[in-house]
């Protein structure tokens, strides 16, 4: 009975995003109040909808109904609570009812808190976003019903993939989707002004705080993807440039674009017909993003099913969201009055550099991404483009951005003083140098890039730490400052951790494989690493084979790791899992493959189970060095998004559009 | 007129900012590009030797062997058709299984062995890596069905 009354609150949904997506549009062109004010309680109703929709699946996977198709696919009554829930996203169909409810959480939000918004521009982007709803919703009823039964009832389920089950990739699609669908927003609000022929700083500064919040989210839900893949996979990574990782970070440099161009809209009034690209172009990559994902045009190894009417489905709705969105765009834009004017060598100079660069690197990402989708399609080879590509192509991009970002904080609006600028960023390429020579000193010989990369992230953060301490003056002043300022303090600070986490985990890994037997040691960056054999142990729905190690640096007490295989009986699939010692400084990063007697079927359960105990794995160490800074410089950065958003001049009073009445 | 210059030089700075990055692009692909075949191909001399290339078939049944004392492993991968054999030193993925689908990054050598700098099998029990389907296909031997869609990460 649940999955029916799901079923029907979907259909509902269905219904109310459409006529949200028609009355209110008709209403604001007519000035009519009444058909304007239909779209607030339509979104709410709307939301309330698919959450209900979105309840009920949940409870057919605590539950364990099997009857469900969707349940039965991806769940088990031996599965842990927490990832019978987490479960719920954990394939296509729940994934995309997720989609859907962000989008309707969304538009429930500026339903809400929009009430300070002029009515024509409230009801034409919640129209918009009615129409993105409507889409999914309708893709969902015909081609991806989560709510489908089966006949007869299977016993017991088929579980999910077990490396899904763990807590990072439990909460990776809401964040990443809060990311994604957050830019469903702005888009809705470009769209809106565009329809309205007018954008301002009013308006700017009503789009930046669900940018801000879109694009913080996705920072986290990428950090959370990157730090799953890292312990999980067993392969020590943290980034592949995986097409599906790529469809990600796509949105995220566009979107990292937006949140910067749109400041200099709001303070400057230029630069409005490029924000309003920006919010297209940032929404349209979320929908190829989707798109790549949930079509498997794309050789990925982790993408779901594959069914080419649900590729087509999505193919059609992006076709339309961007090609319309575009057109309108070409149309509407020349309308748009351009602002005020800048030297090259000012804040909005140093700005439009960033988004140069910001979507240049997208652009290269892009085409790295799509071109062996385009040559195949053509007919020509097949071709795969990996990491070298994108280290040959993004990484330059990324040397020129992290060194404007040192510089442009300390640039004046409007026309800058060059000398001056150049003065104050000297203490802090002073800093960089140090570090460069540090490093060069202190860690063993690399590529000159990682000596660049290494002085260019102690520049960004002596000059961001700099900068903020000259705009303060004393603690007490830095308490008063904006939050906006704290906030790009913070997020700039967490990019220059993050570079350094790069370079450093890139250039300064070291790397032990081999055959250990029980008692044999390892000598890996000042740690001496020593098997002790292995054991088996039991969990909720596996069984594992554990390796005991003890690690010992200098004359310190040993550390015991033990990194495992785990055989799950339900979907007879084996996952490795590594042990991690993490510190500051660095991660020792240890899994074990298979017993060296293991014949050809690897490690499969038998082996596992049967090796002896004292028979030799293979074992691969790894120490890799401020890779935790990866993701904790993620982290500032999500930070200093949701500090910004706190400032006052987003929240109170402040979309006060000046009284000149709406037009429509 | 400083309106107009001032957009001529913005313009011209994107114009050199895009110019780099196509460059960089273009060169990028000349290098990195890596070309799939299929063992197939190998055996029919059309592939260069020494350069990074992918392959992909499934791991032949039997043939999956360990050099002793050392974490090198050699198997041959097939499309039915024809094999090649590939000598890989390393850790395998979890789902590396003879008789499933592979795919694998790295060098023909001069003797013909590919050796492989990366190993990638499936994520899942139910999921074959479009390029092993692909080799299978360009020999004639797919059967469709035999690897029904799959799930795996998001």
């Amino acid at each position: 009975m649940p999955a029916e009354i799901g079923h029907v609150a979907l259909l509902l949904a269905l219904a109310a995003a459409c006529l949200q997506s028609v009355l209110p549009l008709v209403g604001a062109q007519r000035g009519d109040a009444r058909l304007m004010a239909f779209a607030r309680p339509a979104a709410l109703a709307q939301f309330a909808l698919v959450a209900l929709a979105f309840a009920l699946l949940t409870w057919c996977y605590v539950v364990s109904d099997f009857s469900v198709a969707n349940v039965f696919q991806n769940s088990h009554t031996a599965k842990p609570m927490l990832y019978k829930v987490t479960g719920v996203w954990g394939n296509h169909e729940g994934s995309l009812l997720l989609w859907v409810l962000i989008l309707a959480l969304f538009g429930a939000a500026v339903a809400a808190f929009g009430r300070n918004l002029p009515p024509p521009l409230a009801a034409r982007a919640l129209a918009v976003q009615a129409m993105i709803a409507a889409a999914f919703l309708a893709f969902m009823a015909f081609t991806s019903n989560p709510f489908e039964r089966l006949d007869p009832v299977p016993a017991e389920g088929r579980d999910l993939n077990p490396i899904l089950q763990d807590p990072g990739l439990a909460f990776h699609p809401p964040f990443l989707y809060l990311g994604y669908v957050g830019l469903s927003i702005v888009f809705s609000f470009a769209v809106a002004a565009l329809v309205e022929g007018r954008v301002d700083a009013a308006w700017a500064r009503w789009v930046r705080p669900w940018a801000l919040a879109a694009w913080a989210s996705l920072t986290l839900g990428i950090a959370l993807g990157s730090w799953w893949a890292y312990y999980e996979l067993g392969w020590g990574g943290w980034w592949y440039w995986d097409p599906v990782e790529n469809a990600s970070f796509m949105p995220w440099l566009v979107g990292a674009a937006l949140l910067h161009s749109a400041i200099v809209a709001e303070k400057r009034d230029a630069l409005k017909s490029w924000t309003i690209l920006l919010a297209i172009l940032a929404f349209g990559l979320s929908l190829i993003g989707t798109f790549l994902v949930r079509s498997g045009v794309l050789t990925s190894v982790h993408s779901f099913a594959s069914d080419p009417a649900r590729g087509a489905f999505i193919l059609a709705i992006l076709a339309v969201a961007i090609g319309g969105s575009l057109a309108l765009y070409a149309w509407r834009a020349p309308t748009l009055k351009p602002g005020g004017a800048f030297a090259p060598m000012s804040r909005e100079g140093g700005l439009v550099l960033n988004n140069l660069l910001l979507s240049t690197a997208c652009a290269t990402v892009f085409v790295g991404t799509l071109y062996p989708l385009f040559l195949e399609g053509l007919g020509g080879a097949k071709v795969s483009v990996g990491a070298p590509f994108f280290n040959a192509t993004f990484v330059p991009l990324m040397i020129p951005l992290v060194a404007a970002m040192a510089v442009g904080p300390f640039l004046a609006w409007k026309r800058a003083d060059a000398r001056a600028a150049l003065r104050r960023v000297a203490l802090p390429a002073a800093a960089g140098a140090l570090a460069a020579i540090a490093c060069a000193l202190a860690a063993p010989p690399a590529p000159a890039l990682a000596y660049v990369g290494a002085a260019l992230a102690a520049m960004l953060a002596a000059a961001t730490i700099g900068e903020f301490a000259a705009r303060a003056g004393t603690l007490r002043r830095a308490l008063g400052l904006p939050r906006a300022a704290w906030g790009t303090a913070i997020a700039h600070l967490g990019m220059a951790v993050t570079v350094a986490g790069v370079v450093a985990s890139a250039a300064w890994q070291s790397e032990s494989i081999g055959l250990m037997r029980p008692g044999e040691s390892v000598s890996i960056a000042g740690w001496q690493v020593t098997f002790r054999g292995t054991e088996l142990a039991r969990g909720a729905n596996y069984t594992a084979r554990r390796g005991l190690f003890e690690a010992r640096r200098g004359e310190g007490s040993a550390l015991r790791l033990s990194p495992a295989k785990r055989f799950y009986p339900s979907t007879g699939s084996t996952t490795t899992e590594a042990a991690i010692h993490g510190s500051i400084l660095g991660d020792l990063y240890v899994t074990i493959a298979d017993p060296a007697e293991a014949g050809p079927q690897g490690a499969n359960a038998r082996f596992l189970f049967e090796a002896p105990t004292d028979a030799a794995w293979a074992v691969r160490i790894t120490h890799n060095p401020l890779v935790a800074w990866i993701w904790a410089g993620a982290g500032l950065m999500a930070l200093g998004g949701a500090v910004s958003l706190t400032d006052r001049r987003l929240r109170v009073g402040a979309p006060t559009r000046r009284l000149r009445t709406a037009r429509a | 007129m400083t309106r107009k210059r001032r957009r001529l030089q913005v313009l011209l700075l994107c114009m050199l900012g895009l110019g780099t990055a196509a460059a960089l692009t273009l060169a990028a692909f000349q290098d990195h590009l890596v070309f799939f075949h299929a063992p197939s191909d190998i055996a029919a001399g059309k592939v260069p030797r020494e350069r990074m290339l992918r392959i992909g078939g499934l791991v032949e049944a039997g043939s999956v062997q360990r050099v002793p004392g050392t974490t090198e492993i050699r198997f041959r991968v097939t499309d039915l058709a024809h094999a090649v054999e590939v000598s890989f030193s390393g850790v395998l993925p979890d789902l590396f299984r003879e008789g499933q689908g592979v795919v694998a990054n790295g060098r023909l050598g001069a003797d013909g062995t590919f050796r492989a700098s990366e190993v990638l099998a499936r994520h899942d029990e139910t999921y074959m890596p479009p390029e092993a389907a692909e080799a299978l296909k360009r020999a004639g031997h797919w059967k469709p069905g035999a690897a029904p869609p799959g799930k795996g990460k998001d």
